[in-house]
């Protein structure tokens, strides 16, 4: 009480995240000096970009004059195989998902329970899907299998994080007040932890829906199917007009798909 | 017809919540646990019904020793206790009705209460209770559509569906403006006494204890340091339970209060 005579007139400053000044100047030298030296190791070969811009702006050209109609069939081929690719993978993996992400719920399940079901979702998530698309090819072949396979592996990983994050962060009390009532294990995860974590859920799905789209036009790419194997051989015969008219149906598609689990995540709040 | 026996709760912080405390609550008691936050209040309560595992000492309802039970039994037993929180505690996603309902959980199996197919006796019993305490209108609404002194009502109504034996009430008021605090202590008073339920409440409002309940409970560091009458609450008594204060505003408020009733 008595010193805050001593603090009145004084100005206030919030005090600094690194509190040693010298570790604070040192930290500020050495992250400049770093961004220096990395920006020096960078080579560029202008010759190789002056060559390339021409073919760069042949790309971005066939995006005025996109070809929709010669290769149409093969489009629409590739796009249906890409849309039964994510719809299915993404059922069968959120399917999967919803098991898993109860048992990596520290609340919710036992301790051996939750380090198995961690580490199968670790597994998921450090295997990036471009190495399981090649991997899968390799075992089932090139087709759109692999590709379901490697989406619903991968739609694993990241549902179940994310949803056992948010049973973990759900309300204690109103879980408890069911546990209270006498009731089963299941019937508490239907009354008590159900209701909280649905429109976490369902955005999440319907994000991952968006993803796993996105993704199946890369995997196409490693010969897993849909409409990326289109895009592919598009590349591979230099026909960039039909190259820029599957990426606009893409664009399309993603872009609705974003719109559509917009208006249902406002929904389901 | 409740007896503790030397329950002992000591968290794994080091905490002892809960210092052999003896308790025995007769059948249709109404019982106020009043005492300052970290007292073990909320502690005692949840070891009864073992949301909270006591770490030795037991507790009997009537003759089943609850503490020794498996989840099955224990789950079985939980029946027979229905338990009001503070903040209420409905799950606010779930309609009215099956916030109710949810009471009957331990009585109907997983796939019916799944289906919210509930027995035509549970859903009679809900809207008899709902309309009891005068929500019955509100059946289909939201959870989280109520206002507070209407959620503290629904969480009564799912307590009572229970049909249970023993009441525990955590906080019921908090959070609770003053008038609606007296209707739902009220409420829960009047309902004990139409059904023969015993009940446990835990309370910080002193002069709202002392104008419903039967016998005060005082607790002090998870040791019981009052057992009485409401009116045996003197400044004396007071200042053992909370700590020095001027206590003579607070029972005055009570003394006024019945004055006027």
């Amino acid at each position: 009480m008595s010193d805050v005579n001593a603090r009145i007139g004084k100005p206030w400053r919030k005090p600094p995240l690194v509190q040693r000044r010298w570790l604070r100047v040192l930290l500020l030298v050495g992250f400049i000096a770093y961004l220096i030296a990395a920006f020096l190791t960078i080579e560029v070969n202008w010759s190789r970009v002056y060559a390339g811009l021409e073919r760069g702006q042949k790309f971005v050209l066939a995006f005025a004059n996109p070809d929709f109609t010669s290769r149409s069939s093969d489009i629409w081929e590739g796009m249906l195989e890409s849309i039964i690719m994510t719809v299915a993978a993404s059922v069968v993996g959120i399917g999967i998902s919803i098991p898993i992400a109860l048992g990596a719920a520290r609340n919710v399940a036992p301790l051996p329970v939750y380090l198995i079901c961690r580490a199968i979702i670790a597994i998921s998530r450090a295997l990036q899907e471009i190495i399981v698309a090649i991997l899968l090819v390799a075992i089932f072949g090139f087709g759109p299998l692999a590709g379901f396979l490697t989406l619903s592996f991968a739609t694993i990983g990241f549902l179940s994080k994310l949803l056992a994050e948010d049973i973990e962060s759900m309300d204690r009390v109103q879980a408890e007040a069911i546990k209270a009532s006498g009731a089963r294990w299941t019937q508490w995860i239907n009354y008590g932890v159900q209701p909280q974590v649905m429109p976490r859920l369902i955005g999440l799905s319907m994000y991952r829906l968006d993803i796993n789209f996105r993704e199946s036009a890369i995997l196409g790419l490693v010969g897993a199917g849909g409409i990326g194997a289109t895009l592919n051989t598009a590349f591979d015969r230099y026909e960039y007009d039909t190259a820029a008219a599957i990426l606009l149906i893409i664009i399309v598609i993603v872009m609705a798909l974003e719109y559509l689990s917009g208006v249902i995540r406002a929904r389901v709040q | 017809m409740l007896r503790l026996d030397k329950l002992v709760k000591t968290y794994k912080t080091g905490d002892q919540a809960l210092k052999a405390v003896e308790l025995e609550v007769p059948e249709g008691q109404v019982l106020a646990l009043i005492g300052p936050s970290g007292a073990g209040k909320s502690t005692l309560i949840r070891c009864i019904n073992r949301l909270v595992e006591p770490t030795s000492g037991k507790v009997y309802l009537g003759d089943v020793e609850l503490t020794g039970l498996s989840s099955g039994a224990l789950r079985r037993e939980r029946r027979r206790m229905g338990m009001i929180f503070q903040e209420y505690a409905l799950v606010e996603r779930l309609t009215v009705m099956e916030n109710v309902l949810s009471g009957r959980l331990g009585y109907v199996g997983f796939w019916r209460s799944f289906l919210r197919r509930f027995p035509q006796s549970d859903v009679d019993e809900a809207f008899r209770l709902l309309d009891r305490v005068g929500l019955a209108h509100m059946a289909d609404k939201r959870a989280d559509e109520l206002s507070g002194g209407q959620r503290q009502r629904v969480g009564i109504c799912r307590a009572l569906i229970q049909n249970p034996a023993l009441l525990l009430v955590d906080e019921p008021t908090a959070s609770l403006d003053p008038k609606t605090s007296r209707q739902i202590m009220r409420l829960i008073c009047e309902l004990c006494q139409e059904r023969g339920l015993a009940a446990i409440i835990n309370i910080h409002d002193v002069a709202l204890a002392q104008m419903f309940v039967q016998r005060v409970i005082g607790l002090r560091f998870g040791a019981i340091e009052f057992d009485g009458p409401p009116d045996g609450l003197t400044p004396e008594v007071l200042t053992t339970i909370y700590g020095e204060e001027d206590w003579e505003a607070t029972i005055e408020a009570v003394e006024d209060e019945e004055a006027s009733a």
